[in-house]
């Protein structure tokens, strides 16, 4: 018996742009205690098709052309607004994905638990306050009472995702929609939340929904899949039949876009390094009375030419703020770092100018490193003409070649960044960095806020950049599996400190220190890829 | 705009000039109620320089036989109480408003915006004590530093202007630089620094251009405060003085005597208002047509 039946459900945007098919007839059921994964990039309408069913998606312009939606014997689609709000967070709860904003921050943690359970329930407040702090307990937040009166801005993201799930959970629904919950995580706090989520499931048998892009999170949970195109499903099963035997191109695109090889390794014979740091610290000023934040702490490092060195880490361990620091965007607070040779550490504005050329940077969200009020030919155009790579009149040739090397189509030269996707706003951002003919590129985070496919998309361009312009590029990533892909060498940051350093055979392999081995054992989709033995 | 138009590399015929303010003014020339807005601006321009020659009567001329007349064919839009020709009168009146309009917002954006820019770039130590002295300016009673002004120097039309100006940059200087502070953390400015570009450049070509649309928005509505300001100050008798006349001056007095002669606030008040809407038009369709995602569907 299905908790949940869609069957042949459809959802058409009706804009002046004309009509957009955002789900086109899908059908599944959910079963209780099981996990229904539904795959797609971003666009394909996921989505869309899990909130039409509680009346989420805004209408117009949104309309339900077709379907229905079988949930307690009764149709959602043909169910009132007031009789939905029943529904929703009851019957049916919604995880988001981003938990920094879907927690009110000017309400404490223990009223925003309650309020559902108030709202469903005829329940007094202090019956209800008891039944928060059992939840808080059950999703592991330790000291539930007294954190029942913390705000939001005190958890931190993984603790905040509990919480959102306690508050899913709250109410006892039959069924949770979970979408991307843990995209906005950590590496190592993903697998807890999953580890999480699967056993609150099987506890209380739960039919879970599971939103996600991610191939390698789904193979962890899920047990039914589909995978969805442009508003279809294009391929539906268990998920053995379909990480073993996919039968859609897609599909097979997508599981072959899963970063899972090992660049094979070559002995780096040059003698002198590009870059060299010596024992770097970055501390920023915190409130008066604290010391310092360190955020980088004694660092050293070096990097050959024709290197690509992998930096990982998870969020706040200073990877990033290295990054930075390495090309002088940010103030060292002691320490050296030398480029080719030159100490550039105490080097003024005026005096980095001519090596600015020379060592560019490539940030993780390209709807944030573009000037939106620049059109592609000015952004390109603006490093070459200030170092004087072209003259005005070779300027437009200059542009046009450049939009070739990153694979841009020309006749976009005239458009502005939000007319593109993000993997092309990311070929914009890398095609400005290249732009000088540099020795040396940061690339921080540069696939990270991308779709899976595009994702291998912009990892071989990178490659290929670096072969063919003899690029040494310093990757930063908190994802194992792309840094793998990519990396001749790894360096594994925490809290500020280099942890563990070696080729990547070596790391993977026999990783030494507990902290390299917590983030390898933290990587999802292990089992995608022992069913398929492509190593691990 | 050239999107859709392939473009061969071999014939390159790039639009030289595709500066973000040359594509503004391609979308502006598509926004018909703006294009409005900036003809009737113009045309009330060329009306005011052009006033001496095709004004019907001098300003100061009274036919004190009429007194407030109505509307007549000999005074179109009739006289005032001294007998003067109300028409005439906006017409002079109308150099005397744009001016003061025109040139104590210039000064105003001038000032505001660069000053603000250079403080929310700048931050830190730099920014606080430029803010500091922003609320300092702030406290001073500004009658008091006008009338002082204009105690000491006499009364001079080039004084106002500036004295105005020199008020109304402070509250564009912190929206500026509250904007300038947001946009400094987005990552294509660290990107522009990554490049070698200097700091003027960072701020001309990468800030400034993104926070226009406030930039704007204030802009259009310090024009119609400083108008009105000039005829607060006239009515003191800091200002314009008759027989000169100006909108804000006119439309005092037609308040005045409202009741026995309408016409006297009517006309000035038309055309003060009409002028305010157009520029409202423009102030509209500017914004829209400098940010790209605005305009295009």
């Amino acid at each position: 018996m299905s908790l949940l039946q869609v069957t042949n459900l459809s959802v058409y945007f009706h804009t002046r742009n004309g009509t957009l098919k955002a789900v086109d007839g899908v059908s599944f059921e959910v079963e209780p205690g099981k996990t229904f994964a539904i795959i797609g990039e971003s666009g394909s309408g996921k989505t869309v098709a899990c909130y039409s069913m509680l009346g989420l998606v805004p209408m117009p312009p949104g309309k339900i052309e077709s379907g229905s939606v079988l949930f307690e014997d009764r149709d959602l689609l043909t169910l009132s607004e007031a009789e939905l709000r029943k529904i929703r967070g009851k019957g049916i709860s919604i995880i988001f994905q981003d938990p920094m904003t879907s927690l009110n921050p000017f309400l404490k943690i223990g009223d925003q638990l309650i309020e559902p359970l108030r709202l469903h329930f005829a329940i007094s407040k202090k019956e209800a306050w008891q039944k928060g702090i059992e939840i808080l307990e059950e999703v592991g937040i330790k000291n539930a009472a007294q954190r029942m009166h913390s705000w939001p801005f005190e958890f931190s993201g993984g603790m905040r995702q509990r919480v959102v799930i306690a508050m899913a959970l709250v109410t006892e629904p039959k069924i949770i929609i979970a979408d991307e919950p843990t995209t906005a995580l950590d590496v190592t706090v993903q697998a807890q939340i999953l580890k999480l989520l699967k056993e609150l499931q099987v506890k209380r048998n739960i039919g879970v929904i599971f939103i996600s892009h991610d191939l390698s999170v789904v193979a962890d949970i899920a047990d039914k899949m589909a995978v969805m195109q442009e508003g279809r499903f294009v391929e539906q099963g268990t998920r053995d039949a379909i990480f073993n035997n996919p039968q859609h191109d897609y599909t097979r695109k997508l599981l072959a876009a899963v970063p899972n090889s090992e660049k094979s390794a070559q002995e780096n014979k040059a003698e002198q390094n590009l870059v060299e740091v010596e024992d770097l610290k970055i501390h920023f000023p915190s409130n008066k009375g604290e010391a310092p934040i360190k955020a980088v702490d004694d660092v050293s490092l070096h990097i050959k030419p024709n290197e690509i060195l992998g930096l990982v880490g998870e969020s706040g361990s200073g990877k990033s703020t290295l990054g930075r620091a390495i090309i002088r965007l940010l103030k060292l607070t002691a320490g050296k770092v030398s480029f080719d040779g030159q100490d550039i550490s105490r080097l003024s504005a005026g005096e980095m100018k001519p090596l600015r050329r020379q060592m560019q940077i490539i940030f993780q969200d390209p709807y944030a490193s573009l000037n939106p009020r620049m059109t592609v030919y000015n952004t390109l155009a603006e490093p070459l003409l200030l170092h004087k790579i072209v003259t005005k009149k070779e300027l437009d040739n200059g542009v046009c070649s450049l939009m070739d090397s990153v694979g841009l189509a020309r006749e976009s030269i005239l458009r502005y960044p939000h007319e593109f996707s993000g993997g092309q706003r990311q070929r914009i951002a890398i095609g400005r960095a290249i732009a000088t003919k540099p020795a040396f590129i940061i690339a921080d985070e540069p696939v990270s806020s991308l779709d899976v496919t595009i994702q291998a998309q912009i990892l071989d361009l990178l490659l290929e950049l670096v072969e063919r312009f003899d690029l040494t590029m310093l990757f930063i990533s908190h994802d194992l599996g792309v840094v793998r892909y990519l990396a001749d060498r790894i360096l594994v940051m925490k809290d500020g400190k280099l942890v563990e350093s070696g080729s990547v055979h070596q790391v993977f392999s026999s990783p030494q220190e507990a902290y390299t081995q917590a983030l390898l054992n933290a990587i999802p989709g292990k089992s995608l890829f022992t069913t398929e033995s492509k190593g691990f | 705009m050239a999107t859709s138009t392939s473009i061969d590399s071999a014939t390159l015929a790039m639009p030289k000039g595709v500066s973000l303010w040359d594509d503004a003014w391609l979308r502006l020339r598509k926004n018909k109620l703006a294009m409005f807005g900036l003809g009737f601006l113009l045309l009330v321009l060329v009306l005011c320089l052009l006033t001496p020659w095709i004004a019907p009567y001098s300003y100061e001329e009274q036919d004190l036989r009429l007194g407030a007349a109505a509307a007549s064919a000999e005074h179109w839009l009739g006289t005032d109480t001294f007998g003067r020709d109300l028409l005439t009168r906006i017409l002079y009146g109308g150099r005397v408003s744009l001016l003061v309009g025109f040139v104590a917002t210039a000064v105003a954006l001038l000032i505001g915006v660069t000053y603000g820019a250079i403080a929310g770039y700048a931050g830190g130590k730099v920014d606080a004590a430029m803010m500091r002295f922003v609320d300092i300016l702030y406290a001073l009673p500004f009658m008091i530093f006008i009338i002082l002004l204009m105690v000491v120097f006499g009364r001079n039309l080039v004084l106002l202007f500036l004295a105005i100006g020199a008020i109304e940059w402070l509250t564009m200087a912190r929206i500026v630089r509250s904007q300038v502070q947001n946009l400094r953390q987005q990552e294509f400015v660290e990107a522009a620094m990554s490049l070698g570009l200097s700091p003027v450049a960072i701020i001309v070509k990468h800030l400034i251009p993104n926070a226009l649309g406030p930039i704007i928005v204030y802009t259009t509505l310090t024009i119609p405060n400083v108008m009105l300001l000039e005829a607060f100050l006239s009515f003191l008798g800091l200002g314009i003085q008759p027989p000169e006349s100006s909108w804000g001056l006119l439309i005092s007095y037609g308040v005045e005597t409202m009741e026995e002669y309408p016409w006297l606030l009517i006309f000035p008040g038309l055309a003060l208002s009409m002028t305010l809407f157009a520029l409202n038009f423009l102030g509209d369709g500017l914004r829209d047509a400098l940010d790209p995602k605005a305009s295009r569907d």
